[in-house]
């Protein structure tokens, strides 16, 4: 072997002989499980953004749960406001982070580092499912930090409570994530994306009832709600909450009317279905999208 | 040469008729070559002229209108995941992860690969070291200069041992000295690991470094040999002048010496057999005043012009006319 530069200290070390393996169903768990690490590993790093993505749930709960407090007072059977929309809160808390988090592919797509994923030996839909449930993971740290705050907004601690809300939670951040990595397929510059999604996300928040009962509505109110996405993540999210409180049941049916199709009452775990089949088929979509090339 | 493995392919890269079209550009016009393993095969030419788009194509990354390829033996559109285990790429743009650390971005990299977990840590040290950025491999990459970005791409695209290293324009955007030692690299890599390299470059200087080397221009190939072949082949010496007129200057060319000159970057050049014994009877026969002259033996930018008829970084000119509009969409709203 000639050494036509000088660097003598290597050149002694044998080479390394790698290989890459045939492709096989554990390349692909392994490419899925590093696109959700690197998730996390970004997130853990990124301080501001965990704490930034906290002010807004916060705002709701205390500040819109506070300040209204004194006009609804004799609305609300007693009850607080800021307990009444606490379930809300714990949804919105996910919503953004796990919007956040699939926004990291148009980021990634500006910056380059998404051709290093995409020219990988491995089917894009492991990259894709890696991406959604990372950005589930990272939203869930978001959710337990809201879901921790319980006690302060008049809900006890249960298992029930922790173990029904955090996978609700996870379902919803799932469906988020893979709603925003849909979307992100097709939109390649940032502002465009936070465009898009503020556009669809803040009007789905507001019409989901995550803020108000969801009975007696004007019937065009009723006919967005029952046609939100988000409403079916709210319903069942409320009915656990106020499951755990001790509150009358005359306070209950105004504050927590559920759902109804027609008039039918829709059980939570039909609307939990709603929002899981919802998250599949976009995250269908989304692989369908990316697998698809030039 | 280290590593004498019998059941490969003798040949590396294998392009029939390969066409790309996009709307109604005609981006790469069919092209065919092939690489042999072991080469180093440089595609040269203006920005604009295909190669990217040809790269992409051999990488898996764009589909081809018409055509075929094959790299290390697979089909670059029936049998994608095969000719991704095989290669390496170094892109362009940076596609480094800038807020990982240099080993973090490269264990992602072997994560994706699905490399043998035992010969991780020692491969990532041993490319580490290649490149020169060992003390470095817990930064993260965001503290990195330009060119140590480059450097660590190249050691990523070299973590699996790929047997074809694609590198498009491994060089762009870094000052002259931090270029060659991104070359001392490349040459390294070389005598060091069994590997085919297909690379681009419009920087005439680089194409030296090349086995073999295809120019193209406009979407196609218009000649393909070593850079010493090509050069032999424009057979003429470069002359070029400053005048005080160049058109009367390339006219009396034609008039008395039957010449064809044409104006490059704002002097009078044209080729002729023996420069040096023709430059006395240039300056007595002329009839123009000159300014200064310059005999220069062929480069490659003479055999550039030779087969495009125009430099290259005029062609460069052109071509950016036309694309400043298509840019300046693309950058809207965008940063790059």
């Amino acid at each position: 072997m000639s050494t036509t530069t000088a660097r003598p200290a290597q050149s002694q070390t044998p080479l390394v002989q790698v290989a890459v393996p045939p492709h096989s169903i554990f390349s692909e768990l392994r490419a899925m499980r590093i696109v959700w690490r690197r998730d996390l590993i970004r997130f853990v790093n990124d301080r501001i953004r965990m704490l930034a993505t906290l002010v807004q749930p916060l705002l709701f709960l205390f500040v819109l749960g506070s300040g209204l407090q004194q006009l609804s007072s004799a609305s609300t059977h007693g009850v607080n406001l800021k307990t009444f929309i606490y379930p809300g809160v714990l949804c919105i808390a996910v919503m953004f982070t796990a919007m956040f988090s699939a926004a990291s592919i148009v980021w990634d797509r500006e910056f380059g580092f998404l051709r290093e994923m995409l020219v990988a030996p491995v089917r894009r839909s492991s990259i894709v499912i890696g991406k959604c449930f990372g950005g589930a993971t990272v939203a869930c740290t978001q959710g337990v930090i809201m879901l921790l705050l319980a006690p302060l907004v008049g809900v006890p601690y249960s298992l029930a409570l922790i173990v029904g809300v955090f996978s609700l939670q996870l379902i919803l951040a799932f469906t988020i994530t893979a709603f925003g990595v849909m979307i992100a397929a097709r939109i390649k510059q940032m502002q465009a994306f936070f465009g898009v999604m503020q556009m669809l996300v803040v009007p789905m928040f507001f019409i989901s009832g995550a803020l108000f009962p969801v009975a007696n509505l004007p019937g065009w109110l009723t006919f967005l709600n029952r046609i939100d996405p988000l409403t079916y993540a709210v319903d069942p999210m409320k009915k656990l909450v106020f499951s755990t409180i001790n509150i009358s049941p005359e306070a209950r049916r105004v504050l927590d009317p559920g759902v109804t199709w027609f008039g039918w009452h829709v059980p939570a775990l039909v609307s939990v279905a709603v929002v899981l089949g919802l998250g599949l088929v976009m995250l269908g979509i989304a692989i369908w999208e990316f697998s698809t090339t030039e | 040469m280290t590593g004498g493995n019998g059941n490969r392919a003798p040949v590396a890269i294998e392009v029939r008729g390969l066409v790309k079209n996009y709307d109604e550009v005609e981006a790469v016009r069919g092209v065919e070559f092939e690489v042999a393993t072991g080469e180093v095969f440089g595609f040269l030419g203006p920005n604009g002229a295909g190669k990217t788009t040809t790269i992409n194509m051999l990488c898996t990354l764009v589909t081809p209108t018409a055509g075929s390829a094959r790299v290390a033996g697979h089909d670059v559109v029936k049998e994608r995941t095969d000719v991704r285990r095989n290669i390496g790429l170094v892109f362009q743009d940076p596609t480094l992860d800038n807020y990982l650390t240099a080993v973090q971005n490269l264990r992602l990299h072997a994560e994706l690969y699905g490399l043998q977990r035992d010969v991780v840590a020692p491969r990532m040290r041993q490319v580490l070291e290649m490149v020169g950025l060992w003390e470095r491999k817990d930064s993260p990459v965001g503290t990195f200069s330009g060119g140590m970005r480059r450097r660590l791409e190249i050691a990523r695209g070299m973590m699996h041992s790929p047997r074809v290293l694609f590198l498009d324009e491994p060089t762009i955007g870094l000052d002259p000295q931090t270029r060659r030692s991104i070359w001392s690299y490349i040459a390294e890599l070389k005598e060091r690991e069994d590997i085919t390299i297909f690379m681009t470059t419009h920087y005439m200087d680089e194409a030296e470094w090349c086995d073999r080397i295809a120019i193209m221009d406009n979407g196609e190939i218009v000649a393909l040999d070593a850079p010493e072949t090509l050069k032999a082949q424009v057979g003429t010496d470069r002359i070029t002048i400053h005048t005080e007129d160049n058109d009367a200057a390339i006219a009396a060319l034609k008039d008395r010496f039957d010449v064809d000159a044409r104006i490059s970057e704002g002097a009078v050049s044209f080729g002729v057999p023996g420069g040096e014994e023709f430059v006395p009877r240039l300056f007595a026969e002329l009839g123009v005043p000159i300014k200064a002259v310059n005999v220069s033996r062929p480069t490659l930018d003479d055999v550039f012009m030779s087969y495009t008829g125009t430099t290259i970084r005029d062609a460069e000119e052109d071509a950016g006319k036309n694309r400043n509009r298509m840019m300046m969409q693309m950058m809207h709203g965008g940063r790059r």
